[in-house]
């Protein structure tokens, strides 16, 4: 059964329907990302197609609203006419895992998707200042709002941005926004082993001048030799100026290059969607969230014991990894690893055997779990909501 | 004042007050346990002064152990549990109830780590909001929310809070610079959430933890994000002819692509009375003024400051003055820091928090000043413009109960205006006790059963800070 409801209200009352059939329910906005996580068998799709537009946008507030299942071009689109954009360069996830479709605004925030800007301007959770939802039980619910400074009561939106859609049904979401840089360049190293680059990007990203990307591409990915990226984004004076007392502060790792324009905006497009990982099709791509000055060092540990393909993005705090999926595509060795330096591993491009046979999600310790099923019977008391998506049998 | 009610206390706790203390002094060292009235009493209130209640016992633990142990002994005993930083919340959020112990952690105040690389610091939640700064400046970075209380407040206040500050344009508030803590639950169980990796595993209960009022838990150690202190920073002080043109310019500024650090806005007897106690050099006949903060190299500076000039001529600017030189720039915000002290020099005050859209300005700040002249009082207005964080205060004589009862309610009726114009009842100084009774202006009752429904995940007694933010009338949710 396909539930597409054109209002709130109708989302609300589809919702309503859902519980009083205990029928569980798979959340679908633009279907670009229903190949992340585990595969999940429900008898009906509760769809945010129906919901879509845009609803409050004022530029000189830096505040927009939109409703869920509004793509998220139109979005960026309606923000570019102004001059402004998100701040936290959403992923694209559709060249790595070869969907169609139109990634929507709730996927988004459900996901809290963040793409390189992310180590400047903040993460998806960072902008997201409202959400309105339907929770389990069918109430038309609201938090935040949108005013950019509010803590007024618990702070419903942070849990819901990256909960996957396990808590409740999104229908509205209130960023703020920045404006478009007037002008970007990056700075390009050649030829640096990993720790070498790992080390000079969390030297960049500790000076005054502000790179908004910092990402290594290692020697065969994405092109030859290896690549240590810096993006400046601002006034175009200020940019150079800061471009020029960087590359004279790192003038110890190598001489460097400039890359601007389109040639740069294109280089950033490829490694917020992960593109030098997209091929071959048919290995597994792993997602890390590490302490950023531990990236290389988690990489190394995880090579002594398996072949991959890494590209380095956040200054090392987050590492994708490509690696063939026999067994467990490497989960033992990648969660130890990443554990082990205090962070973890999110399996986000795999086989349907491969996601069957393994956790996509980190498993949480005991602690945390049963504060995260309190959580879902807080607000989806039937467990109606993407069942099993994240963890299995919850 | 005497308009708010607090939870009756339970006489079954307080004829156990001997035994209850004797555990607690069985579980900590003997100076870390007060319950003698006269040593309690600094502890009676915060610094929302008009309430107080003396509490049954203070606790001074000095390790997450200990905060354990303590809350353990409270559970067992069915004692509610009222956390406390520094005591400088503006919304009672850590004024104690008779029947509680304040668990106070004043004494867990190191800083653990610093590491520059991951850009953190690992701290106790009892560390001063300064000191953090103080303690990573000698490695060139500094940690961003800056609350006008920060000599004296503390992380854990600021993340029980959710605070804010004068430079949030840029650097956001606590959670936007805050990647884990140490939670210790109503029961006494200890769970690390997040770490220094960018973003925690699985639901973001750091994100949540933090502005939860101290009812999910106490929060005993924190990761903070630090940053790169700019190359420098200089501000201007622009004065209008009227709040509409300084609202005027803060928007075209926005539009232009101009995101400074700060933009603080002052009206009339805002600047007369910083002026007359800061001689900070304010143009008392301005209607409005703004202080434009910008960061960067000397250059960037400069060529920003141009652009916001050039905007505020095209808004009637009457005076421009750029600060030259360390001394200018501390004297320019020299008068806005003060702006409380100043105020309580010549009346009491009571100080709102609420926020509103921007584009709302004008016509708030004249209905505001029509509500409080409606009840025979005055108001100064400084706020933080670049967001809408209203901060009026209501001057009143405290003497005359008549007008402190008077301040209340014209104090109701401005945050029930921000909720209205589409903005909230507090910005960045908490609901607490203050602000308790007017939730339902902002939430409907499927919406705060929600939120109750949450909290009780954590807490399920709500032993943990009771009768704060939510108003005592709400029934338990099944």
């Amino acid at each position: 059964m396909r539930l597409e409801p054109a209002s709130e209200e109708a989302a609300a009352e589809a919702v309503q329907r859902l519980a009083r059939d205990r029928l569980p329910a798979r959340i679908e906005g633009g279907g670009t990302r229903q190949a992340i996580g585990r595969a999940v068998q429900t008898a009906a799709t509760l769809a945010t197609g129906g919901l879509r537009g845009i609803t409050l946008y004022e530029p000189a507030e830096m505040v927009v609203a939109a409703r869920a299942g509004t793509p998220l071009r139109e979005l960026e689109a309606a923000l570019a006419a102004k001059g402004q954009m998100l701040p936290f360069e959403p992923m694209d996830h559709r060249p790595l895992l070869g969907a169609a479709g139109e990634p929507t605004v709730g996927g988004i925030v459900a996901g809290n998707h963040s793409g390189p800007r992310r180590v400047k301007a903040g993460a998806c959770r960072d902008a997201l200042i409202g959400v309105r939802f339907v929770n389990g039980r069918g109430e038309v619910l609201r938090s935040g709002g949108r005013v950019m400074k509010n803590v007024t009561g618990l702070d419903l939106v942070k849990l819901l941005c990256g909960s996957w859609g396990r808590l409740a049904l999104l229908t509205e979401c209130t960023f703020k926004v920045l404006p478009l840089p007037e002008d970007s360049l990056t700075l390009v190293f050649e030829g640096l082993d990993d720790a070498a680059a790992n080390a000079l990007l969390t030297t960049a990203l500790a000076t005054p001048f502000e790179p908004s990307g910092a990402a290594h591409l290692p020697e065969g990915v994405g092109a030859g030799r290896a690549r240590t990226l810096l993006r400046l984004e601002g006034f175009a004076a200020s940019i150079r100026y800061r471009a020029d007392r960087l590359a004279a502060q790192l003038a110890g790792h190598g001489r460097a290059e400039r890359i601007e324009g389109e040639a740069s905006r294109s280089l950033w497009r490829s490694i917020r969607d992960v593109e030098p990982l997209a091929e071959p099709r048919e290995r597994a791509v792993w997602r890390l969230s590490l302490p950023p000055r531990r990236g290389a060092e988690v990489v190394a540990r995880i090579r002594a014991e398996r072949d991959c393909r890494v590209l380095y993005d956040w200054g090392g705090g987050l590492v994708w990894l490509a690696t063939a999926e026999a067994g467990d595509a490497g989960e033992a060795p990648i969660r130890a690893a990443a554990r082990a330096a205090g962070g973890h591993a999110t399996l986000v491009r795999g086989s349907l055997e491969l996601r069957a046979r393994i956790a996509a999600f980190e498993p949480p310790s005991a602690p945390l779990r049963a504060l995260e099923e309190g959580i879902r019977q807080a607000f989806d008391p039937l467990g109606l909501f993407n069942p099993g998506l994240v963890h299995a049998g919850s | 004042m005497s308009g708010i009610a607090f939870p009756a206390p339970d006489p079954d706790i307080l004829a156990r007050r001997a035994r209850i203390v004797a555990g607690l002094r069985a579980l900590l060292p003997e100076d870390a346990v007060i319950d003698d009235p006269v040593e309690l009493a600094p502890y009676e209130t915060d610094a929302f002064t008009a309430y107080r209640r003396l509490p049954l016992a203070v606790v001074l633990p000095r390790s997450t152990a200990e905060v354990s142990a303590v809350l353990a002994h409270c559970a067992r005993e069915g004692v509610p549990v009222v956390p406390r930083g520094a005591g400088t919340s503006l919304s009672g959020g850590a004024i104690p109830l008779e029947d509680a112990v304040v668990l106070g952690l004043a004494r867990m105040s190191r800083l653990l780590a610093i590491d520059t690389a991951d850009r953190t610091a690992r701290v106790q939640a009892g560390i001063t909001n300064l000191a953090i700064t103080d303690a990573v400046a000698e490695h060139g970075f500094f940690y961003a929310p800056d609350p006008s209380s920060q000599l004296a407040c503390t992380l854990g206040g600021n993340i029980a809070m959710n605070s804010g500050g004068a430079h949030c344009l840029k650097y956001g508030v606590t959670t936007n610079n805050l990647l884990g803590v140490t939670l210790v639950t109503a029961d006494g169980t200890v769970v690390e959430l997040g770490s220094e990796a960018l973003e925690p595993a699985g639901l973001d209960l750091v994100g949540l933890v933090c502005g939860g009022e101290g009812q999910l838990g106490v929060v005993t150690e924190a990761i903070v994000r630090i940053l790169p202190q700019p190359e420098g920073a200089r501000p201007v002080l622009l004065a209008f002819p009227s709040s509409e043109a300084a609202g005027a310019c803060v928007a075209e500024v926005i539009g232009a692509g101009i995101v400074p650090v700060a933009i603080e806005f002052m009206d009339n007897p805002a600047i007369r009375i910083c002026e007359a106690f800061a001689k900070a050099g304010y143009p008392t006949e301005a209607e409005a003024m703004l202080i434009v903060e910008v960061e960067g190299s000397d250059a960037e500076i400069d060529a920003e400051l141009a652009r916001i000039t050039a905007i505020a001529r095209r808004h009637g600017v009457t005076t421009v003055k750029e600060s030259r030189s360390a001394t200018e720039t501390a004297q320019i915000w020299k008068g806005r820091k003060s702006a409380f002290g100043a105020t309580g020099r010549i009346a009491d005050y009571i100080c709102m928090d609420g926020t509103i859209p921007t584009g709302r300005l004008p016509e708030v700040l004249g209905r505001m000043q029509e509500i409080v002249q409606g009840y025979g009082l005055r108001v100064a207005n400084v706020f933080h413009a670049g967001d809408g964080n209203l901060h009026p205060l209501i001057l009143y004589d405290v003497n005359d109960p008549g007008q402190a009862a008077r301040a209340e309610a014209a104090g109701a009726d401005i945050l029930k205006l921000c909720v209205e114009v589409g903005g909230c009842l507090t910005g960045e100084h908490g609901v607490g006790i203050e602000k308790r009774d007017l939730m339902r202006e902002q939430f409907t009752e499927a919406e705060l059963a929600q939120q109750w429904r949450v909290r009780a995940v954590f807490d399920p007694r709500r032993r943990l800070n009771p009768g704060k933010v939510f108003p005592l009338d709400l029934e338990p949710a099944g």
